[in-house]
This record gives structure tokens, C-alpha cells and sequence, in this order.
């Protein structure tokens, strides 16, 4: 098969499951919130309103794109486009189960095994700044020119984070690969215990942290707080190109779920039952299962935490966080460097 | 064939762009110019099979440099021209003469060699850039790389140190 209609087929593949997955997420996260609100929630659309997501995309389809007249033009379209495109790319590198055999050939289930798998990841999510920082400029507007302003000190301070807290990973697993990080996560510690990255714990809290003020989540929802912004970067927006910003957001809560799970928790490494056919289904189910867990604890959070205070925020990224990441990384350092070398007087 | 046309678009738009960077009155858009300028030579890396040094690109230059630019740019305000200061004097005779060494420079070099292509070097082992890259870094460079790791830090240290210490100058937000 030419390598380019392979490729083709693994993006659409990936997309159409992002997409799908994000109608699914947005209708859970609403649900999930109202219970822990004691309140109803969606429940006409459908059985449990589980067709809500549908529905309010098709009004947001029909509705009509008001665009204010002092925007510029060109970053005020382009800005909802780059938002999602970068959301949807993050999950290309992003292994969903184990390889498949299919007629003596081996398929990754990976959209692209790159071999700068994590490096493209924080590349990818870098260039996610620019859509919120485009649109707040181009909206020509005072309110969403500040939610861009925080935007951008936000996300830099927090991706310095989210970058030091990944160090520990990759010098554990001795690759920046996320394939074959989760492969170097097979197999139990000790007989009992799965190998999981989970044993990094302030890795893993660090980049948990950092992930939720990546995707803009409460308790780090200050660049579109409703109370004091309106809606900060997208104040402007209305209609389909809201639609596009609020699926990136919810695509990101996934890609940041699924990255949790594939760096920490093992990805798709589990327990496999039953005969040889149905064997390949057990690792997905296993992915799928980790990444929904940590999407529920990002609801969880949101409906439990109130918003920071800004300086509390830039204080807590810049003094707490790095500092503690980069005391953690010399410290697993020098355990592996005793793992592979021994100790230094011996 | 794929890599020809890929090359040639993301040529293009790095030309486009940097010229885009010269001409535009908004800084703004002089900051968007620069920064499809450092995207495009990012890829321009990946079709010479150098992975990790588009994806390096991406994250410093793309990513958050330009990020710190814009940001600058937004919070000193888009519209305050006083802000930039006096012009240079002979700003553009200057300007003329030194591009005109450089592309001179180039041509020159060039015709020693001109290297085309990601088979330039002979056929790169594709899984294990990374690797062949901190091999020269940590192995054949790793005090020309360790000094230039202490150059950096002096140089952060120093600007904390000024912004800590150098206080001799009264401030003038202060007598506002």
C-alpha cells in the first residue's frame, strides 16, 4: 500500500475518533457536572439526553457568524481553525492499543510513530497559544485582548512546566518515542505491581497540573473567566466558529487524558483474556478505560475548585512547580545513573 | 517526487513571509511573518530527515519566542509609536550593505558545495536521530556544548543580578 493513502487513512481514522469521542465528552462532562451539583442536567434530546451535543451543533451550524466591525479580518477566521487543527494533530502520535496483525502484516494503532513522538506533542501544543493569542488580538476588542494577554503568560509559564515534568519520562524510558514508552510499561514490578510510569509520582502530578492550565480547565480558567472577561478570547465569536474553539477545548482535555494515561499509567497495557480473535480488543479497552478516568477527574476538578487569583497563578507555575521539577530531575538522574552505572565510589 | 513539492511550497512561504516580516506597518503582523518564517524552516528540517531539529524549532523559535514577542507586543500596546524610539541613522544604506555581504556570502559558499536533499550525508539512520544527536552533543562536543550550556546560565544570572541590583538609578515610576 503507498505510504501516503496509509497515512491518509490513519488521520481520517484519527480525527473521525477524536470527533466522535468529543460529542460523547461534551455530554458527559454536563451530565457528570450535574450530578455533583445535585441537579438534573440534559435530559430531552434523546434517552439521557445523550443527543444534546448533536443538537446544539446543529443550532451552532445554522446559527449566523457575527463578525464586530473593527476585527481584522483574516486572524479572526483563522484563529478557530488553528485552534482545532492543533488539537486534532496532538493525537496523532498518541498509541491507542496494541499492534494488530492483519493477513502477516503488523499495524501500529498510532496515527505516526515519530521517533520526536513527546517533542512534536509540546511543539503541537506550543502552537496552540497562537489561536487563543490570534483571535483575542483580531476580536479588536478590549476583553478578549486581555484573556489573550493572560493566555499567553499562562501557557508559557505552565508548558515550562509541563516540558521539565516530561524530563523524568524520557530518561526512564530512554526515548522521546510515546510508542515505545508505553511498551517499556509492560509487565509488573515485583510480581505484583504494573510497571507503570506512575512510580514518577511528582511527574505526574506536576504534568497533570500543568495540563489543566495547558487546556485553559478550571481551576486555571482565568483566560476566559465569565465573571471579569466575559469570555475572554472568544467574546467575539458566535455561531460555527465558536462551535470550532469549544470542540478544541474539549479535544484538548482528551489529548491531555490520553497522554496521562499513555505516560504514566501504562496506555494500553493490562490484562488480556479469552481466545486469539478478540485478544487486540482487551488493550484498547484498557486505553480507553485510563484516559476516560482522568477525563472525569478534569470534571471533577472543574465542579470542585474555584479560579485562582492571577498572581497566585503565576507564582504557584513559576516558583512552585518548576523548581520542584527541576530538584525531581536531578534526583532521577542520579538513580539511574546508579541503576546503569553503579555507585560512584564502587 | 512528494518532497520536491513540499519543499517548493514551504520555500516559498518562507520567503513570503520574511518578506511579509519587512514590509508589514503592524507589528503584529511583522511578528506573524516571522513566525510562518520559523515554521516553514521547520519543515524545511523534516524533509532533510533532521526530526529533532524541527521539532527544537518549533518549540524555541515558533513557539516560544514568538509567543514572547507577541506578547510584548500586545502589552506595550500595538499603536504607541513613541515606544520604538529614534531611527538608526542610515538605517537603510546600513541595512542594503549588510544583506548584500550576507547573500555574497552565501553565493560563495555555495559554490564550494551545496548540499540538497536529505541523502546529503548518505542515508540517515531515520529512528535514531535523537540518539546520533546527543551522541555528538554528550560524546565528541561535550565541553564546547557544557560551555556553552555555562555561557547561557551566566547570562540569565547576570540579567536577574541587574534587575536585582542595579538600583543606583533613581526609579521613575516611583517619583510619578
Amino acid at each position: 500500500m503507498s505510504i501516503f493513502i496509509e497515512a491518509a487513512i490513519r488521520a481520517v481514522f484519527v480525527f473521525g475518533f477524536l470527533l466522535v469521542t468529543v460529542i460523547l465528552l461534551v455530554w458527559v462532562e454536563r451530565k457528570f457536572v450535574s450530578d455533583l451539583q445535585n441537579r438534573v442536567g440534559p435530559d430531552r434530546a434523546g434517552p439521557w439526553g445523550i443527543l444534546q451535543t448533536l443538537a446544539d451543533g446543529m443550532k451552532s451550524f445554522f446559527k449566523e457568524s457575527i463578525r464586530p466591525t473593527n476585527v481584522e479580518v483574516a486572524l479572526f477566521v483563522a484563529a478557530p481553525i488553528i485552534a482545532l487543527m492543533t488539537a486534532l494533530l496532538i493525537f496523532m502520535v498518541v498509541p491507542i492499543g496494541a499492534p494488530v496483525e492483519i493477513n502477516g502484516t503488523e499495524y501500529a494503532l498510532v496515527g505516526a510513530d515519530l521517533n520526536v513522538g513527546l517533542l512534536y506533542v509540546l511543539a503541537l501544543s506550543s502552537m496552540a497559544v497562537y489561536a487563543i493569542v490570534f483571535a483575542g488580538w483580531a476580536s479588536g476588542s478590549k476583553y478578549p485582548l486581555l484573556g489573550s494577554v493572560r493566555a499567553s503568560a499562562q501557557m508559557i509559564s505552565y508548558e515550562a512546566a509541563m516540558g521539565l515534568s516530561l524530563v523524568p519520562v524520557v530518561l526512564f524510558a530512554g526515548s522521546t518515542s510515546i510508542t515505545t514508552i508505553v511498551e517499556q510499561q509492560q509487565g509488573t514490578f515485583l510480581g505484583v505491581f504494573p510497571a507503570w510510569n506512575i512510580v514518577l509520582l511528582p511527574s505526574f502530578v506536576i504534568f497533570l497540573i500543568s495540563g489543566f492550565a495547558e487546556t485553559n480547565r478550571a481551576p486555571f480558567d482565568l483566560v476566559e473567566a465569565e465573571q471579569e472577561i466575559v469570555g475572554g478570547y472568544h467574546t467575539e465569536y458566535s455561531g460555527f466558529q465558536f462551535a470550532l474553539f469549544f470542540l478544541a477545548e474539549y479535544i484538548a482535555v482528551f489529548n491531555i487524558s490520553a497522554l496521562t494515561a499513555v505516560l504514566f499509567l501504562g496506555g494500553w497495557s493490562g490484562p488480556v483474556f479469552g481466545p486469539a480473535w478478540i485478544a487486540w480488543v482487551w488493550p484498547i479497552g484498557w486505553f480507553l478505560l485510563k484516559t476516560w478516568a482522568i477525563v472525569l477527574f478534569f470534571v471533577w476538578v472543574r465542579a470542585s475548585l474555584p479560579r485562582m487569583r492571577y498572581d497566585h497563578l503565576m507564582s504557584f507555575g513559576w516558583k512552585k512547580l518548576i523548581p520542584v521539577s527541576l530538584a525531581w530531575i536531578i534526583l532521577v538522574a542520579i538513580a539511574i545513573g546508579i541503576r546503569d552505572f553503579g555507585l560512584p565510589w564502587s | 517526487m512528494g518532497e520536491l513539492i513540499v519543499f517548493i511550497i514551504f520555500a516559498t512561504v518562507a520567503l513570503v513571509s520574511a518578506i511579509g516580516m519587512v514590509l508589514a506597518k503592524n507589528p503584529v503582523y511583522s511578528a506573524i511573518g516571522l513566525l510562518g518564517a520559523m515554521f516553514s524552516i521547520a519543515v524545511l528540517y523534516v524533509l532533510l530527515d533532521a526530526h529533532f531539529v524541527a521539532a527544537v524549532q518549533v518549540i524555541v523559535y515558533a513557539g516560544a519566542v514568538m509567543t514572547l514577542f507577541l506578547f510584548v507586543i500586545m502589552l506595550i500596546g500595538v499603536d504607541n509609536r513613541e515606544a520604538y524610539g529614534p531611527a538608526v541613522p542610515a538605517q537603510r544604506i546600513m541595512t542594503a550593505v549588510v544583506s548584500i555581504g550576507l547573500f555574497a556570502a552565501i553565493v560563495l559558499a555555495g559554490r564550494a558545495a551545496w548540499i540538497t536533499g536529505s541523502n546529503a550525508f548518505g542515508t540517515p539512520d531515520l529512528n535514531g536521530t535523537i540518539e546520533n544527536v546527543s551522541d555528538e552533543l554528550f560524546g565528541t562536543w561535550t565541553v564546547v556544548f557544557l560551555s556553552t550550556v555555562m555561557l547561557l546560565t551566566i547570562a540569565a544570572l547576570g540579567t536577574i543580578a541587574l534587575a536585582y541590583f542595579g538600583t543606583d538609578v533613581p526609579d521613575e515610576e516611583a517619583t510619578l
